[in-house]
């Protein structure tokens, strides 16, 4: 048997089920390698006593029947976690510690998994590198000094490191895809209403979504089927009939049609990018799927768009971080000082600058031009992809315009920052589902991804997709474990 | 309108107009809020029903409670108004210490309800006020200032509660139309159930736009907005020492400035809140939380359905059907309270005797013990057996006060007052002409003088006879026998 913390969650879980490996066994090997991996500052809290009182628990009468028997979990920061501290990597909420539990976490722990802690993200989920958290950036396993992408950092990095054998992250731009990609991990963000937002810390909320962060396309068909879920808490939650995504999962895409949309071959993009590209395309064919030529012509408004609509829903999400209620407060001598001083010191640069383009956007005598606008041109991206799925099962694009850069390379160029969520941000704004799978390597050997992007609804299609070309591909993750400290 | 009942101030040799409309808030009528399962009872121990979408934690998300929109769509039918089968909630943003979301959730573009209509029963006739608009908001916790010298403390328990803002357009002309479309608005909502009206409670208020223009003339003036004003009494207060405000203003030769200004009513005046320059940008946008709202014309139906007889069909009932004057009818249904009291105690009594006691005798006791007719003292049982006693001659008006006197205390039988007491009219004729023939014999000087021409003497008589019959004599039988008696 390989390593306890190298085995995927599908591993894992046959494992327990054939009483080979114990809930102890398992988490306490998470613990320990967590415990020697301190310099990649994946973990903001951990949960590391409890989980292993849980999984003595989970051993001393398991329930075989759970989709996740005694398996440790880490998750992102940003879902909120009964008794267990919740910061969405931030100073403002640095001492919150909420007293309910998220929908997609607790469908986690209803299904016999532990948590094992609580992981770094870019604050409120703001950043394409992690590195806008309060509590310091987050190195990527597959390189020392190299960003692990964002906002889902942490849970990107903890599965290349493997901190933990699957976890969940927020895509509300890219968030899960781009770090996927980025690691060398698959990354799946839903359907927009596939799961609750009950419990998450609010970023932009038309956009948000929860999503699987794995090491296979297998293990993400089986996350997913465990997160999915309608909630009436939720009231943009949808109730539709949800997969067994794990059960019907199949290479067999044979007359699939996948479409190529030609805006996406953008101006600068690397020669590596483009033939990753290629390779993706012949891979599909040798599967037997069709190639078709498509066009999303409005895709070259997608990223001023998001740049509108997030930091305006932003701006008002975060309007309850003001120091009265709870989370950080910085003392004055009336309210408005009270809120100046709380919310200057409490959110970081990037959370300040979304908040300020947001309010911007939104005020009277702007609205018009920018932020309703932007609303028009949203429908019209999504019209794109509702013609081209008229044509196609599913479209293939590189998940990113360039792999994994250096901790601190981009932090003073926000906007080449964002260009990082090119090819992310259309499929949040359409409400698309849409999977990272690790696709190839760059002349560093560092991870690319392919993205795969679904109709609504559609995430057996494109999890079926990326489960055969996975198998073409074979990409190894050949991470040397540098960090590792005695 | 007729002239002379017009709403004027004057100045030297010119007359001012007032132009009035109101944003009024009323509270739905709902055992939880708006997007909430927590109570909305009033007078709970502070933060008692607050649940953590009501206090904005991380990660909560607001659920329509859809009891509140039928409670609006209701109230909307009531103002014969225009129900938007599609509307949409936005977020008002600003930052305050009892708004914890930092937004109120509103609506902005989109209201549940459109224009509609109310209208008013004037001395001189009706009037109809406009309504422009219905839209369902969330309420804000409460700041409290003045029990810590140091610190402001915050009670969240109507954080959320659900709102109706009702927005009439600029219709209303005087500080008496203004008080007669509150109450016609409240008791249209009680008629309905769809909010209590209570004004004490904090369940129903008003921002009052005013602005004045010389009479005859056609445009609007500049408008000052008074917040948040919580009695009848004081908005009247409030419209006219505004009024009075602009008008000096301009008969200064200067300009008014458009704001928001605070009713103070120590000192009767407002002052300025903050000026146009000064106001708000409350950066409305659609919720992303919550789908727009969308209604079924079944929905509507099945509401209209339920609608109970409103206050100006039950008062033309009133008037078509028992032969009301309209100023008894305006009366009468003006609560619903008080209709229902009312078609209780007609069912087995005289309408006629009925409206007089009611409005005059019922209403005296409940306006001097301050009690709202679901208090009185009297139950329509027993006022409808009251007026029988009348009607079939057991008693006589007169006495008839004495024994409701009685009946005030515990809600007695009136028979049983008239037994215990004796009280029953005599009305035997033979009885009658007994006394009548003593009155006469112990008054024969009088009965020479009556007959010598001094008519003003039969009252005395009357009054003798009925002192005679210790008050219990009929009136009737005293007059027509007393008559045959002396000019016979």
């Amino acid at each position: 048997m390989s390593d306890i913390t190298s085995q995927s969650l599908f591993e894992l879980t046959s494992n327990i089920k054939e009483k080979k490996l114990s809930s102890e066994e398992i988490t306490k090997a998470f613990i320990n390698r967590a415990e020697k991996s301190k310099k990649l500052n994946i973990y903001v809290t951990d949960n590391f006593e409890k989980a292993i009182d849980q999984s003595k628990k989970f051993d001393s009468n398991p329930n075989l029947d759970f989709k996740l028997p005694g398996i440790p979990i880490a998750v992102k920061d940003l879902f909120c976690t009964n008794g267990v501290r919740t910061t969405a990597g931030s100073k403002i909420l640095n001492n919150f510690v909420p007293t309910y539990e998220s929908t997609v976490t607790q469908n986690l722990w209803s299904q016999g998994a532990i948590l094992l802690g609580k992981l770094n993200c870019d604050e409120f989920a703001m950043g394409s590198s992690n590195e806008t958290s309060f509590f310091g950036n987050v190195q990527n396993p597959v390189g020392e000094n190299l960003v692990p992408g964002g906002s889902s950092g942490g849970s990107s990095a903890a599965v290349a490191a493997n901190l933990t054998p699957v976890t969940i992250g927020t895509d509300t731009g890219g968030s899960i895809r781009q770090p996927a990609s980025f690691t060398g991990t698959v990354g799946l963000k839903p359907t927009y209403g596939s799961c609750s937002r009950y419990g998450i810390v609010a970023f932009a909320s038309s956009l948000d979504q929860a999503g699987p962060m794995t090491k296979n396309v297998r293990d993400c068909s089986m996350l997913l089927e465990v997160i999915s879920s309608f909630d009436q808490k939720d009231s943009t939650s949808i109730d539709y009939k949800r997969n067994y995504y794990s059960r019907e999962l199949s290479k067999d895409i044979k007359g699939k049609k996948i479409g190529i949309p030609k805006e996406y071959r953008v101006d600068n993009m690397p020669d590596e990018i483009e033939q990753l590209w290629k390779n993706g395309i012949s891979y599909a064919k040798d599967c037997g799927a069709e190639i078709i030529d498509i066009s999303l012509p409005h895709t070259n408004y997608a990223l001023p768009t998001y740049y509108i609509v997030a930091p305006a829903e932003a701006s008002s999400n975060l309007a309850r971080y003001d120091g009265v209620k709870y989370g950080f407060r910085s003392p004055g001598q009336n309210l408005i000082e009270m809120y100046e001083k709380t919310r200057s010191e409490g959110f970081g640069d990037e959370v300040k600058r979304r908040i300020m383009i947001g309010t911007y956007v939104l005020s009277s005598g702007y609205y018009d031009a920018y932020y309703l606008k932007a609303q028009k041109v949203r429908q019209l991206i999504k019209k794109d992809f509702d013609d081209a799925f008229s044509k196609v099962d599913a479209i293939l694009t590189p998940s990113t315009p360039s792999s994994a850069f250096k901790i601190g390379e981009k932090t003073n160029d926000p906007v080449s920052m964002y260009l990082n969520d090119i090819f992310t941000v259309p499929i949040n704004l359409a409400g698309l589902p849409g999977i990272s799978i690790p696709a190839g390597k760059d002349k560093n050997n560092y991870p690319l991804g392919l993205q795969v992007i679904g109709k609504p609804f559609d995430e057996q299609n494109i999890l079926n997709i990326s489960y055969a070309l996975e198998d073409k591909i074979n990409f190894k993750n050949d991470i040397s474990d540098w960090w590792l400290s005695e | 309108m007729s002239k002379n009942s017009e709403y004027l101030i004057e100045r030297e040799n010119k007359q001012y107009e007032v132009i009035i409309g109101l944003e009024v808030h009323a509270q739905v009528t709902s055992e939880s809020k708006l997007f909430s399962q927590s109570s909305t009872k009033f007078g709970a121990e502070p933060n008692t029903q607050v649940s953590l979408v009501d206090a904005a934690f991380p990660g909560m998300l607001p659920v329509i409670n859809e009891f509140c929109i039928e409670q609006a769509i209701k109230t909307g039918i009531g103002l014969k108004a225009k129900i938007n089968k599609k509307s949409v909630f936005d977020r008002k943003n600003y930052f305050y210490a009892d708004l914890p979301q930092g937004y109120q959730i509103s609506q902005y573009k989109y209201p549940i309800v459109g224009e509609g209509k109310v209208i008013l029963d004037m001395p001189n006739g009706q009037k109809e006020i406009g309504i422009e608009r219905l839209h369902l908001e969330q309420d804000a916790g409460k700041s409290i200032h003045d029990i810590d010298p140091n610190n402001t403390l915050v009670d969240l328990n109507r954080s959320g509660v659900a709102l109706m803002e009702i927005v009439s357009k600029p219709d209303l002309r005087s500080p008496d139309e203004v008080n007669v479309y509150i109450k016609k608005l409240r008791s249209i909502m009680r008629y309905l159930g769809t909010c209590d009206g209570n004004m004490q409670e904090g369940s129903l208020r008003a921002d009052v736009n005013v602005s004045v223009r010389l009479k005859g003339e056609t445009e609007f003036g500049t408008r000052c907005e008074i917040k948040n004003v919580n009695s009848i009494k004081f908005m009247q207060m409030a419209i006219i020492s505004e009024a009075n405000r602009q008008i000096d203003l301009l008969e200064e030769g200067k300009e008014i400035d458009q704001e928001t200004r605070l009713f103070d009513t120590k000192r009767n005046e407002t002052r300025s809140m903050r000026s146009k320059e000064d106001a708000h940008d409350y950066r409305y946008f659609p919720d992303p939380d919550l789908l727009p709202l969308e209604i079924s014309q079944e929905l509507i139906e099945k509401i209209k359905s339920d609608i109970p007889e409103l206050p100006d069909e039950k008062k033309k009932r009133f008037i078509d059907k028992f032969n009301l004057s309209p100023y008894e009818a305006t009366i009468l249904v003006s609560d619903i309270e008080t209709s229902n009291f009312f078609e209780e105690v007609i069912k087995n009594s005289d309408v006629k005797l009925a409206t007089n006691w009611i409005t005059g005798e019922l209403f005296a006791v409940l306006n001097e013990k301050n009690l709202e007719i679901s208090q009185s003292p009297v139950s329509a049982k027993n006022l409808s057996k009251l007026i029988n006693l009348i009607k079939d001659g057991t008693i006589s008006g007169k006495i008839a006060k004495t024994v409701f006197e009685q009946m005030i205390d515990g809600d007695q039988d009136p028979l049983t007052i008239v037994k215990e007491k004796g009280l029953k009219q005599e009305s035997d004729p033979k009885a009658i002409e007994e006394l009548i023939n003593k009155v006469i014999e112990n008054n024969s000087d009088k009965v020479a003088e009556y007959k010598s021409g001094k008519d003003k003497l039969f009252g005395f008589f009357v009054g003798q006879a009925m002192k005679e019959s210790k008050g219990k004599g009929n009136p009737q039988l005293i007059n027509k026998i007393l008559k045959e008696k002396l000019n016979g």
